[in-house]
């Protein structure tokens, strides 16, 4: 027989008369999350093998300073400070990751997840008070719409280095030509899924047209709206699914630098 | 025919027990005609609030096997027979007895929101014109039917009862709807900052989950106006552009 309570809410952790599996997915979220966050600080702290030619990991892209020859400005730069290790990703993730971080949906979904804020519908807490996004540091959500921005331009900098990887050099002759590599295709699908993930953010929905009462009359902004709605309806889909590629983007450019992958080439 | 145990909620705000009633289930049928099968042959005085056994009138909110629903269209095909089906109340609103809750707190609640207030009008016979692009986006949340499932699965009212800090996600529906219309000229944005408490929805989407309507509390009601808060009070960027531009612009 179920319990009977009437009273004031029971804050006891899972507490809930659910009879179905309610704890799978806030599982799953907090696996993939947890992986996902423990790859990439091993990956970012490497600061080599994240290059293969003319392929460059996500994770390290784009390189402000390095010793590739992807980098933007050159060597280290001598300002960094010595007892901190060196590496280009160092420059560049907390964007991205920051952006995920403030995401709507990654929100949502840790609070479940990772802090039980509820562990899942209908099923208690552990803890008693609540400041929800109310007060420091969670009132900082608030900015996701600037990491919004910072996300967009990653996307160009990331289809620059698909294009980038559509040209081979040939290692005798020096000349430089068209082609298509596995490589080629994997760094695409990154791009394709990240901008799936980015523009159809909450922050650009709204920045685009969401924040006006009236669309009609402007076409392009109605259009606009209507595209990043569209991407927005499967907004976790997207944020799984460029999660998991750009973990296996790093991989497989890491994997040929090693040289343990040959990277084959198509045409 | 198969059976089905259920064990139901009896009693009211000061004292209850599970109560357990065994019962044949015909075809088609939902939980809802079950709870009236029980009160027609076994308990005459179940309270069970019903109307319309159709999905639309938002009378008959209860919670099977712990997950806010309407009865009535909860199927019992859906459900597996094999353990008793819990029915009870919903259990953030005050108990009345057995299934009915006291759900007046959100009548009161919609008191405080700011009305319609149209733009002055298009035409010379006092009327207004309105693009269907631009009513379409608030169309959906006039499917509300005011089941207040969403209300009771939201842990800020269901597990940390801030009813008087945070009006939950039926009325950030109800305010979706007034400030995206086309015609309304109304602010309300600091009243879902200070006083309606948009700040303490941490975006679960159980409200979404549950809503019988199928309406994207979430994604479409919520998540635009937070960011309309953000626009007010935490975009500098946004606030220096909105000088430039006029409310009747927008």
């Amino acid at each position: 027989m179920a319990e009977v309570n009437l009273g004031k809410p029971i804050h006891r952790f899972g507490y809930t008369s659910r009879k179905d599996a309610w704890w799978v997915k806030p599982l799953f979220t907090f696996i993939g999350l947890s992986a996902f966050v423990v790859y990439v600080t091993w990956a970012a702290f490497q600061g080599k093998h994240y290059y293969s030619g003319h392929y460059i990991s996500p994770l390290y892209s784009p390189e402000l300073f390095g010793d590739s020859p992807h980098s933007w400005f050159g060597l280290k730069p001598s300002w960094w400070p010595t007892w901190m290790p060196w590496s280009p990703a160092l420059l560049i993730l907390w964007a991205p990751g920051l952006f995920r971080l403030t995401c709507y949906y990654y929100r949502g979904a840790y609070y479940k997840a990772f802090w039980a804020d509820p562990p899942s519908c209908a099923v208690s807490e552990p803890r008693k008070t609540y400041r929800g996004e109310n007060s420091f540091p969670l009132i900082m959500q608030n900015i996701h719409r600037y990491f919004m921005y910072i996300a967009v331009l990653f996307i160009v900098f990331l289809s620059i280095d698909v294009w980038n990887a559509l040209w081979f050099t040939n290692e005798v002759t020096g000349k430089t030509s068209f082609g298509l590599g596995v490589g080629t295709l994997v760094l695409a699908v990154n791009v394709v899924l990240l901008g799936g993930y980015t523009l159809g953010c909450h922050s650009l929905r709204h920045a685009v047209g969401g924040f006006m009462d009236r669309l009609s009359g402007k076409p392009v902004r109605y259009k606009m709206y209507k595209c990043v709605t569209c991407l927005n309806k499967k907004h976790m889909l997207w944020a799984w699914m460029s999660l998991f590629w750009v973990g296996f983007t790093d991989i497989y450019v890491r994997m040929c630098s090693i040289g343990n992958w040959h990277d084959l080439r198509i045409f | 025919m198969p059976t089905a145990t259920f064990e139901i909620l009896r009693g009211d705000a000061n004292e209850g027990k599970f109560e357990t009633y065994t019962l044949e289930i015909s075809e088609g049928m939902v939980v809802l005609d079950a709870i009236l099968l029980i009160q027609a042959k076994y308990a005459n005085d179940l309270a069970v609030r019903w109307n319309c056994k159709a999905g639309h009138c938002g009378s008959c909110s209860a919670e099977v096997n712990g997950v806010p629903k309407l009865m009535c269209m909860c199927r019992m095909s859906d459900i597996k027979l094999d353990k008793p089906i819990l029915v009870q109340p919903m259990k953030a609103f005050p108990l009345i007895k057995d299934l009915v809750t006291d759900v007046s707190w959100n009548f009161e609640v919609k008191k405080k929101i700011k009305k319609f207030k149209p733009r002055p009008p298009d035409a010379a016979d006092g009327t207004w014109r309105m693009a269907q692009e631009d009513i379409d986006r608030v169309q959906e949340f006039r499917k509300c039917i005011e089941c207040f499932l969403c209300q009771d699965v939201c842990h800020v009212i269901r597990e940390h009862q801030l009813q008087d800090k945070f009006i939950g996600p039926r009325y950030f529906v109800h305010i979706a709807g007034l400030e995206m219309h086309p015609l309304d000229v109304e602010d309300r944005r600091e009243d879902l900052k200070k006083t309606d408490g948009i700040g303490f929805c941490n975006i679960t989407k159980c409200c979404t989950n549950v809503c019988p309507q199928e309406i994207t509390i979430t994604d479409n009601a919520i998540i635009p106006l937070k960011e309309r808060v953000a626009d007010k009070f935490y975009d500098p960027v946004k606030r220096l552009f909105a000088k430039f531009r006029s409310k009747k612009e927008q």
